[in-house]
């Protein structure tokens, strides 16, 4: 487990915005490796891709509206000796090629990066395009790596941890304008290392990726109403920093898991499982999407409608507070 | 070169194994592996090239993982694996898996899960280009399974790409799980389908060894489209005992018919 003093965490109101940080990582990885090769299925405009292509435009593969057909291609270019980043959006690298990435990037000796933007509810449509069963999906797949960063230090930090990984990567990525928690002065990322981003006696909150963002919020909220939470950063869900889990669930009564993802299938059930595992008495409760399709809109609307806004987990955290 | 008779007691000895390998267990994919041993003696013993140092410069994906017994007794024709060990393909715990998974030597991909093949071909195909390097990439999948749409988006972005070193060959046998192709799905006209999507496509009847041999020596051509075999191939040839079981997907058969067959490889 990495250990983050709480100065280097920053919170929504006064967290610092930076711009297209995926795309910034992208070309300084392809100047350092010449064997990385992206691909695009028609989303390259739309997942920060167009300094890479204009960086590397031998190194660029635009494959059409095929995901199905590029996961294919990123195992026989990955099977040649080369990198290959597969990039679109979450509900297509997963619910629409699965079977090709288990089979072309999950078989064999083989190692790619599949980097898939609009993670959960972080789009304005709704089942079409809310990739909510995403980290269920790659957590099922042996070997897979699977990623939630939770701002743009992490998701600069993650594409180049997934890139020195031996095997394949599912990395969820943020596009656009991306807020930054973490100070990216001597940010250290390790696959499967969890992280502590705030130590209090009063609750415990694990989450991951965006998720851990709100959950730091409703942090806040809670510390003003005199509750101190400890919050269990978990960007990685697989591998799984289980001894991270195992020894926070062992100071608490009840372990809120807070993601941006479906209750099913995600960190929730990998915190669950954990828990499980080792026969604590440690009560799970997750706060996720609730198993129905989300809500389309704005992702403040959709967060206030399923009671994922800051207020709205500060308040089910307190829910189960029994106390001092 | 070659000649075309040393080649022809290659594809021989190539379905002599393919019966050998399911003799254990009175079962396997025997049909596939009789109709493609011509192709498959074709391809490892004269079009394929090798480096000095003795290993392949060319190479076979192979997308219907079924068919992997054409391959193995290919390889095991080769040295790759020994009869012994192909004896025991499909038993449990050996290696020699029916349908096997990537990393197997000379099983370049995981093929099985049907039309994912020629996608991974032209990521080997997309590779060689952006090195330098002149090989070229075979790809063998079936008639069925061109029904599954993942095959058109790779021929597409083959067109697309103009990947001149990418060499499609269609197990045209005729035959799928469920019965007949024609019956199942209609497939055809193959060569047409492949010829719009920006192929230089051709029919060969991939049973008679020297028309095999011409039609791949005229994919060798520098080219910037891809080429497509469409190889009529008939299901058990050369034994005529199997040949009877045109029409099966999977054959079962008692000692007896195996021992006949094997009999009637000359």
């Amino acid at each position: 487990m990495l250990m983050s003093k709480m100065d280097i965490v920053t919170t929504g109101k006064e967290a610092r915005v930076v711009t297209m940080p995926f795309a910034d990582a992208l070309v300084s990885l392809g100047q350092s490796r010449s064997d990385v090769v992206v691909l695009s299925a028609d989303l390259s405009n739309y997942t920060d891709l167009i300094p890479f292509r204009d960086a590397f435009p031998d190194r660029f593969f635009q494959v059409g509206m095929a995901e199905q057909n590029m996961m294919g291609i990123a195992g026989g270019l990955a099977r040649s000796g080369l990198l290959p980043i597969a990039v679109t959006y979450g509900v297509f690298a997963t619910r629409r090629a699965y079977d090709q990435v288990a089979m072309a990037l999950g078989t064999g000796t083989v190692k790619a990066i599949i980097v898939a933007f609009l993670p959960g509810i972080t789009t304005p449509f709704r089942a079409t395009h809310q990739a909510t069963d995403d980290l269920a999906l790659m957590r099922a797949i042996p070997g897979m790596t699977v990623i939630d960063p939770a701002d743009s230090t992490e998701l600069r930090a993650a594409l180049h941890a997934a890139a020195a990984n031996p095997g394949t990567v599912y990395l969820r990525g943020l596009r656009g304008l991306v807020e930054e928690r973490f100070d990216p002065e001597g940010f250290i990322f390790a696959i499967g290392a969890a992280r502590l981003v705030r130590d209090g006696p009063d609750a415990a909150i694990v989450g991951t990726g965006l998720g851990t963002a709100w959950a730091l919020d409703a942090s806040e909220i809670l510390a003003a109403r005199g509750i101190s939470a400890s919050l269990l950063h978990v960007p990685t869900l697989k591998p799984l920093d289980r001894e991270a889990i195992a020894a926070l669930a062992a100071r608490f009564a009840v372990v809120h898991v807070v993601e941006n993802h479906s209750v099913v299938g995600g960190l929730a059930s990998a915190v669950a499982e954990v828990i499980a595992g080792i026969g604590a008495p440690t009560r799970v409760n997750p706060i996720g999407v609730p198993d129905q399709w989300a809500p389309a809109g704005s992702l403040d609307y959709i967060r206030s409608e399923i009671n994922l806004s800051a207020v709205g987990i500060a308040d089910r955290v307190l829910a189960t507070w029994t106390g001092p | 070169m070659i000649s075309d008779k040393e080649l022809a007691d290659r594809a021989q000895s190539i379905r002599r194994r393919c019966i050998a390998m399911c003799r254990g267990r009175g079962q396997g994919y025997v049909g596939q592996g009789l109709a493609l041993a011509d192709l498959m003696a074709a391809l490892y013993f004269d079009e394929m090239r090798r480096t000095s140092a003795g290993d392949l410069h060319d190479r076979l994906i192979l997308s219907t993982g079924h068919s992997a017994i054409a391959l193995y007794a290919a390889l095991g024709e080769l040295g790759e694996f020994s009869a012994d060990e192909l004896a025991t393909y499909g038993m449990d715990g050996s290696r020699i898996e029916e349908s096997p998974l990537a990393g197997l030597p000379g099983f370049l991909v995981t093929g099985g899960s049907l039309g994912q093949g020629l996608s991974q071909a032209v990521g080997f195909a997309l590779a060689d280009r952006l090195k330098g390097s002149d090989a070229r990439t075979f790809c063998l999948i079936s008639d069925g399974e061109l029904q599954e749409g993942q095959v058109w988006e790779a021929a597409m972005s083959a067109g697309h790409y103009r990947l001149g070193s990418l060499v499609v060959l269609i197990d045209d046998n005729g035959m799928q799980a469920d019965g007949d192709t024609a019956q199942v799905m209609t497939v055809q006209p193959i060569a047409g389908k492949f010829t719009a999507f920006g192929f230089s496509a051709k029919n060969v009847d991939a049973n008679d060894l020297s028309a095999l041999r011409a039609a791949l020596v005229s994919t060798r051509e520098p080219s910037d489209r891809p080429h497509a075999l469409v190889c009529r191939t008939i299901p058990g040839k050369g034994a005529p005992t199997l040949e009877a079981y045109t029409k099966v997907h999977y054959v079962r058969a008692a000692d007896e018919v195996w021992q006949r067959a094997m009999s009637e490889i000359r």
